[in-house]
């Protein structure tokens, strides 16, 4: 094991995911005003309406099954009784589905980004990295997956990439796991975390706004007026809403407010 | 019984003549920005026509507002919660820009660039999304004064519901055509389906005036408030990302003064006053079972300021008493309540809208007058507004769900206000029996030709300001100069009431600023 290594397979890693949690920190307490998917539909809607649910469902579909291969030690899926072969058929199944609807939804979200010339305008630099890395990922993910496994011998991740992975959360890295790791499995998983280093700066923070509560909150929203103490540009409005479920009518706050 | 207050405006559409200042200076003032190009807060419609966003009152196409479900409770039109939440990933029912209109601008550059030739330059459309250059196919009121003729109105949703349901065609030819203009903001619903739409709770009503905002730092880009817009009065800033919508001038309303283009409008024809309601009965009103009972029923969760049980519970609601004296004076309370000359915007779309209007006389009196007839007769008038269908019809389905009755009534009421006043001008003695016949004392007539035909300023805006005694508070707000912080480069020096500058934005044009001149009115 070279100090090259090391840099890759441990240092990288903490950089990459404090960056990634400071980050969202700094940019939730500084940037609320760009915290948005910065949707382009007005702009664009028949290729969108294709691409966008296939990429997403695809995308959910694949960190879903990361969550499951990573996280979930081998013993464990063992020990209910799943067995090594059946395992390696559910992954595949689910991966080369998640695979195709990723590919191709990509493929149209991109083609869209660059044919259509209002979308095109509206593509920053952030953009475009987060392009870059996202179908670098996406590229060696499905390359390893779909070449190696379906098409090739096959190669365990859980007994050496899973393990490095979750070493790394107890603080306990293990570098030497990921040395002879197949390259485009090496390469997958460090452009991943190329792209949790990005994440924080990038629209993919919507990510972490989606809107469950709405399932549960009354129809209309009502909110007094920010009180005047209140610093211009800081939300600090009373949330209307929280505590009363699941109504449809109209419960504006209770009492008098206006002074 | 719950009473809230709500910031409402009446627009007079006989006095509307087209001319878009009310536009211009909305966009100029909020949506004259990067992102906004197409966004028009305020916009005028000629109808019969497309309006804007192109047939956006098409509800099957776009599925905006909201619907009674078999069971007879509200669900917004564009489906449950959980429909809407698993159509996050791209928005089916979501107007393109094409629906609106690819802005542009011109290369007036070439203008003054281009080599000497003997040909002299042109400067040509761009794009103002792309920058490319483009050819104009549309805009914002394509079909002004009933431009592009039968090909563009028979698109008319409106007309079409007439064609389709009454079997009446609405014909186009020049002789036989009527038409009038009809100036559109947002309606700071009661029963607003673009905040219910807002998965992210970032859109809200305002408990202390009911107007309707977005929180620019809660909006989180799920464009669903578009969509659930019947009146399709949000708009999405492709720039920022965020939706924006008319703000009812809410910085201006704070100061009690009146909205951009209430301020501007050439025709004095917008008026703005205080509506208390019953909050407890806006439910039940919007889910009324039969569409033809929505303007009743929104009539119905208005309540009356002079009535002392009203006035205590406004009390006992937060309501302060400026804004209970002001819903007294309310102008806008006089002609949605008293006259009933006023009416709603399509109700039937449920979201008891608060922009309301007073139908227009002209395509009638245009009709008589066209047939020879004294167009300003009251027995003339009422009897054309009995026999002239199409124009009534067409009214009623803009603002009564298609019930023409209290169209005609209205209209029946401004013809008899009409011919009562010509008789007073010309020095005649006035026929009683105008006002008694549509249930008005004469008084009452003079009254409204006060508020409709003069239409004084002071009449026409009856504005409480927000939090009573912060007025003044929030003018400094507005006014201070932004540099004009503790050990800040304007420090000390920006406070209007000490001879600092003046900001135009918030400047009444009735009052001298105080700072107008240095030392004149020490404090
Ligand atoms: C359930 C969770 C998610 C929801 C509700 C969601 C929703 C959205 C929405 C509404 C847009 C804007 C589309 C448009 O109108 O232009 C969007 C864009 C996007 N999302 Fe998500 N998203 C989710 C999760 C993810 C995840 C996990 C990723 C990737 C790691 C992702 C990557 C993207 C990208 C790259 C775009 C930009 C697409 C484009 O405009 O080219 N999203 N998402
Ligand atoms: S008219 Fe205004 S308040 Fe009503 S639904 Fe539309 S945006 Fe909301
Ligand atoms: S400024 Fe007044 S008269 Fe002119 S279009 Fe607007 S509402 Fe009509």
């Amino acid at each position: 094991m070279t100090t090259v290594d090391v840099v890759l397979w441990t240092v990288l890693p903490y950089v990459a995911l404090t960056v990634f949690v400071v980050g969202h920190v700094w940019r939730w307490r500084v940037d609320q005003f760009g915290w948005t998917t910065r949707t382009t539909q007005v702009l664009e809607s028949r290729w969108l309406r294709l691409g966008s649910p296939l990429f997403h469902i695809g995308i959910l579909m694949a960190i879903a099954g990361h969550a499951m291969g990573l996280l979930v030690p081998k013993t464990w899926t063992e020990a209910v009784g799943v067995s090594e072969h059946t395992y390696h058929v559910m992954a595949l199944a689910g991966g080369v589905a998640a695979a195709v609807l990723v590919v191709v939804g990509l493929v149209l979200l991109l083609l869209r980004r660059v044919v259509n010339g209002r979308v095109r305008r509206t593509t920053n630099r952030m953009d475009k990295a987060l392009y870059l890395v996202l179908t670098a990922v996406i590229t060696f993910g499905v390359v390893g997956t779909v070449g190696r496994n379906l098409l090739g011998g096959g190669y365990d991740y859980r007994e050496t990439i899973a393990v490095w992975f979750r070493g790394v959360f107890w603080f306990h890295p293990r570098p030497e796991l990921m040395v002879d790791v197949p390259l485009v499995f090496q390469l997958h998983a460090l452009s991943a975390l190329v792209l949790f280093a990005m994440w924080p700066f990038t629209r993919l923070v919507h990510v972490w706004s989606v809107p469950l509560a709405y399932l549960c909150r009354p129809y209309v929203v009502y909110r007094r007026r920010r009180p005047r103490t209140a610093r211009l540009g800081a939300a600090a409005v009373s949330a209307p809403a929280a505590g009363v479920s699941g109504g449809r009518g109209h419960r504006p706050p209770r009492g008098p407010s206006f002074r | 019984m719950r009473v809230m207050a709500q910031l409402a405006m009446v627009m007079n559409l006989d006095k509307c003549i087209g001319c878009h200042t009310c536009s211009v200076t909305c966009k100029q003032t909020w949506t004259n920005r990067e992102g906004t190009e197409y966004v028009w807060f305020n916009n005028v419609e000629t109808r019969p026509g497309q309006g804007y966003p192109r047939r956006y009152e098409d509800q099957e196409r776009w599925r905006g507002g909201w619907e009674l479900t078999r069971r007879g409770r509200l669900r917004l039109r564009g489906g449950s919660r959980l429909r809407r939440l698993g159509r996050l990933f791209a928005n089916p029912d979501l107007p393109e820009l094409t629906d609106y209109y690819e802005p542009w601008t011109y290369d007036y550059r070439t203008l003054t660039t281009a080599p000497l030739g003997d040909d002299s330059p042109v400067a040509r459309p761009i794009s103002a999304i792309t920058g490319a250059p483009t050819s104009v196919r549309s805009g914002p009121n394509w079909d002004d004064s009933l431009g592009g003729g039968p090909e563009n109105l028979a698109a008319d949703p409106v007309v079409a519901r007439l064609r389709d349901e009454l079997g009446t065609a609405v014909r186009f030819e020049f002789e036989q055509a009527f038409m009038f203009y009809l100036p559109r903001i947002c309606e700071h619903c009661l029963n607003p389906s673009c905040v219910a739409s807002c998965p992210s709770g970032a859109m809200y009503k305002r408990v202390e005036d009911g107007i309707v905002l977005v929180d620019q730092d809660r909006c989180r880009g799920w464009r669903m408030c578009v969509s659930g817009c019947p009146y399709k009065k949000v708009y999405f800033n492709h720039r920022t990302g965020k939706a924006e919508k008319c703000t009812f001038c809410y910085p201006r309303m704070e100061v009690g003064q009146p909205t951009v283009c209430a301020e501007t409008c050439v025709g004095r024809l917008r008026y703005i006053g205080v509506m208390l309601y019953d909050v407890d009965r806006v439910t039940r009103a919007a889910s009324t079972p039969d569409e033809k009972d929505l303007y009743p029923a929104q009539l119905d969760v208005f309540l009356d300021p002079d009535d002392p049980e009203v006035a205590a519970a406004a009390e006992r609601d937060g309501v302060p008493h400026e804004w209970v004296e002001a819903a007294r004076r309310s102008p806008v309370r006089d002609l949605i309540c008293t006259y009933r000359l006023a009416l709603p915007l399509h109700p039937e779309y449920r979201t008891m809208p608060m922009v309301w209007y007073v139908p227009p006389l002209s395509p009638v009196v245009d009709a008589l007058a066209r047939t020879g007839f004294d167009g300003e007769d009251t027995g003339n008038l009422f009897g054309a507004i009995e026999s002239l269908r199409i124009p009534v019809e067409y009214l009623a389905e803009l603002f009564t769900a298609g019930d023409p009755e209290p169209v005609r009534a209205s209209l029946r009421r401004l013809a008899a206000m009409r011919s009562f006043m010509r008789s007073v001008n010309l020095g005649e003695v006035p026929d009683g029996a105008a006002a008694s016949q549509v249930g008005l004392t004469e008084d009452q007539l003079r009254a409204m030709y006060r508020l409709l035909a003069l239409a004084r300023y002071e009449e026409r805006y009856v504005i409480p300001t927000a939090g009573v005694g912060q007025a003044h508070d929030l003018e400094a707000v507005a006014t201070r100069c932004s540099l004009d912080t503790d050990g800040g480069p304007g420090m000390g020096g920006g406070d209007s009431a000490r001879g600092g500058p003046v900001e135009l934005f918030v400047w009444n044009p009735h009052s001298r600023p105080d700072g107008l001149f240095p030392g004149s009115r020490p404090r």
